[in-house]
């Protein structure tokens, strides 16, 4: 159950980084922590007491594995995060050329 | 003979194979990218219409992905609902793509465009067609990172900052979703909707159904631009270049943010009191929230994007009833909005692509300079504020009587005051943009080419003949089948396991 | 390849890079060919190979990398592997369905075995790959121009 519940402080975290830091590319650090305890919760909650990991191999016996459809899930997860990470950097960047800072409160031209 | 239900995979195949030729060929060859958005969007709008006459003869259809059976494998699930919204976005799709071969020219790279597009495109059918939670999931993600690439697409200043705001939520909003989605697998251990139906409806609720309930309207209310989710999208809208806000603000808040919410709530948890009362008071401070926000908008895009906000609320409210009439009116607006909306989206586009400003109070009397783009304009700005016998005044009046029927008199009195407040706003719109006298500086401005014409023509005759869907034999194909695949409720998972065979 | 000391790092990571690059490449193409036998499959190997070449970069600097795999080649690599999945997964409609596995499976645990499964690795650590590979060369070649606050 401790287990669980760090998790949870490692998304609180990711909403913190996003909510109160004013430079862009912490935001964007905050955004990837917030990613990593949603995947960090999904293997956990795919864990079985006593298993062992979902590999076959031959001429061995399986009696107790994990859930492995969790761990492809997840893969499939990080790959999107990547995706996003990627473009949300570059965007980061190009606005960086057009504003001149990283800081989000100076970045405000869009109002009403 | 191959069955009927082979055509449901090519809605995302499609899509897919059209975006991935493009880096290829679109380089060298001047005219490919236009020509391969519009054959692909061309083949997808005809296969949609198919689609409905498909579910027509054969009730629903399941095709099983590699042919695995659900549970184990990956189902993807053509009903009512889903062929209507297959004919939604299809259909706004290739008229917003046949209007950019001439809007985007004044853009660089219009193959990573059409690139990108095509994407969007594919991720919006995948989660519409899916019937498997976490294939929900990687779509909506497809979907939504190829719109913050369009967003950003011009990489002026406002377009950065806007795509950079509205990537930050989106991404948390999906990130809520994917922890919605591990809460339900972990209780139910199945991935397929269906199951996960029956698995829920055998084990009972609990506190587990209220706070995955809670996560997935905080997900997706954000990506359908709820109150108070609605903050990225006033800034996103209108800085994206015009067939995009149309194709954003049309169908991609529809398709990803409230189909996704209504087949959840309704077919896998199940609809009751509490979760119908939330829907009806989101939709009302959505609907009324927006219409206030909008009337003192001079930018009239920002305007268009405000009006976007009140008339999803008007979906949910109807959405939100839970009655036949109610989920009726619901849907019908969900249709005519994307039409209307849409339209008046290309509208600013082609007044942007003639005079270069977006600003109220710099335009006036444009309607004697481009008469087509007036007229479309005025028939778009009398659908959305409701006047007879435009599509707009039918789903409003159904969705007005549905909530008097239910006995909600305070909703319904909400619902006919935004009405009235967005038909003073369009007539704000209509005398300052294009009627009122000739500006100067206007003089030479020249009518929009002819595909941005014969793409607003289109859209204009689909919002005059839009009463028409309520008629008769149209009404029990196409509309009345999508309300009773909602009605339907958790038996939805009996109807797919029979479809199965 | 030794011979550029103005450009890249010091003469030890060179000659280090230039013995290690082709062993970090074998290895991505063993995990992806490997991939229905063991972890890792199309993403993993696509990322480590893509790291071989990223790692050239680093360590010689962009004109000799770009020299093994320019941009314009990276970009017709990922829409190959792109396509190729596609066509392997339209193939199934021979059998019958989309993403049918209709390559004779074998015996389990042998190289040769489990269908599609190892072509579709092969295609994926295409696109993944060169997609890697691209982004590392978009993110760090953008030449900064600031001062046009308006």
């Amino acid at each position: 159950m401790s287990i669980y519940f760090l998790c949870l402080v490692l998304f609180v975290i990711g909403i913190y980084c996003i909510v109160r830091k004013r430079n862009v590319i912490k935001m964007i650090i905050g955004v990837i922590i917030l990613e990593y305890a949603v995947n960090l919760f999904f293997i956990l909650a795919g864990y079985r007491v006593n298993g062992r990991a979902p590999i076959f191999s031959s001429g061995e016996e399986i009696k107790n594995m994990v859930d492995p459809l969790p761990q492809a899930l997840v893969l499939t997860s990080i790959v999107i995060g990547l995706a996003t990470t990627a473009l949300l950097v570059g965007i980061a960047m190009r606005i960086y050329e057009k504003y001149g800072t990283f800081d989000i409160t100076k970045i405000r031209e869009l109002k009403g | 003979m191959m069955p009927a239900s082979n055509i449901i995979p090519l809605f995302v195949a499609l899509p897919l194979a059209g975006a991935f030729l493009l880096p290829l060929i679109g380089k060298k060859v001047k005219w490919a990218p236009d020509l391969t958005g519009g054959v692909f969007t061309l083949a997808l709008m005809a296969l949609s219409l198919v689609s409905v006459w498909v579910v027509n003869q054969n009730g629903t259809l399941v095709y099983s992905v590699g042919a695995w059976k659900p549970p184990i494998g990956i189902a993807m699930v053509l009903d009512g609902l889903t062929s209507f919204m297959l004919v939604t976005v299809n259909l706004v799709a290739f008229i917003i793509a046949v209007f950019s071969i001439n809007y985007m020219e004044k853009y660089t790279s219009k193959w990573k465009f059409y690139s990108l597009f095509l994407l969007m495109l594919a991720g919006m059918n995948g989660v519409i067609i899916t019937g498997d939670m976490f294939n929900l999931f990687v779509f909506l993600e497809i979907a939504s990172v190829a719109s913050y690439a369009l967003v950003a697409f011009g990489t002026e200043k406002h377009e950065l900052e806007a795509a950079f705001k509205y990537a930050i939520m989106s991404t948390v909003a999906s990130l809520f979703v994917l922890l919605g989605i591990v809460f339900l697998y972990s209780y139910t251990s199945t991935l397929n909707m269906a199951d996960m139906a029956q698995v829920l409806a055998a084990k009972g609720g609990g506190d587990i159904t209220v706070m995955v309930t809670v996560l997935f309207v905080m997900g997706f209310g954000l990506k359908a631009a709820l109150v108070p989710f609605h903050a990225w999208l006033p800034d996103a809208h209108p800085s994206a270049p015009a067939p995009i806000s149309a194709m954003l603000s049309g169908v991609l808040i529809k398709s990803l943010g409230i189909y996704a919410l209504c087949r959840i709530l309704y077919n896998v948890i199940g609809m009751s009191a509490e979760i119908s009362s939330i829907l009806l008071v989101l939709g009302t401070l959505s609907m009324v929230i927006g219409v206030f926000l909008a009337i003192g908008q001079w930018d009239f895009k920002r305007l268009l994007a405000y009006h976007s906000i009140s008339q999803i609320g008007y979906v949910v409210l109807g959405i939100g009833l839970a009655t036949p009439l109610g989920i009726l009116g619901g849907l019908f607006h969900l249709f005519n909005h994307s039409v209307f909306k849409s339209l008046l989206f290309l509208n600013s586009g082609a007044v942007e692509y003639s005079t270069g400003t977006r600003d109220l109070k710099e335009m006036g009397g444009l309607a004697e300079k481009m008469p087509v783009t007036g007229a479309t304009s005025l028939i778009a700005s009398m659908s959305i504020a409701g006047v007879p016998p435009f599509n707009g005044f039918w789903s409003k009046l159904i969705i007005i009587i549905a909530a008097v029927q239910a006995g909600r008199y305070g909703y319904a009195l909400w619902a006919v005051i935004a009405s009235v407040l967005t038909l003073a706003s369009f007539m704000k719109v209509m005398k300052y943009a294009f009627f009122d006298r000739l500006k100067k500086k206007w003089d030479q401005v020249k009518e929009v080419p002819v595909f941005m014409k014969l793409a607003m023509s289109a859209l204009a005759l689909i919002c005059v003949l839009g009463g028409l869907l309520l008629v008769g034999a149209v009404k029990t194909d196409f509309l009345s089948q999508a309300a009773d695949a909602l009605l339907e409720g958790t038996k939805y998972a009996a109807i797919v396991f029979k479809g199965i065979g | 390849m030794s011979r550029e000391h103005e450009k890249g790092m010091s003469l030890i990571v060179k000659t280090i890079t230039r013995l290690t690059v082709g062993i970090i490449f074998l290895y991505g193409v063993y995990i992806v060919t490997h991939g229905h036998l063991s972890p890792g499959g199309g993403f993993a190997g696509g990322v480590i190979i893509a790291l071989s070449f990223i790692h050239l970069i680093l360590a010689y600097g962009k004109e000799v990398a770009f020299k093994k795999l320019s941009e314009a080649r990276a970009s017709i690599w990922e829409s190959t592997g792109a396509i190729l999945f596609l066509s392997i997964a339209l193939l199934g409609f021979t059998g019958g369905y989309f993403f049918l596995n209709f390559i004779p499976k074998g015996e389990p645990f042998r190289l040769f075995s489990a269908g599609i499964i190892p072509l579709c690795n092969i295609a994926i650590s295409f696109k993944v790959g060169a997609g890697i590979f691209a982004i590392f060369v978009a993110l760090i070649l953008l030449k900064l121009d600031v001062g046009k606050k308006k």
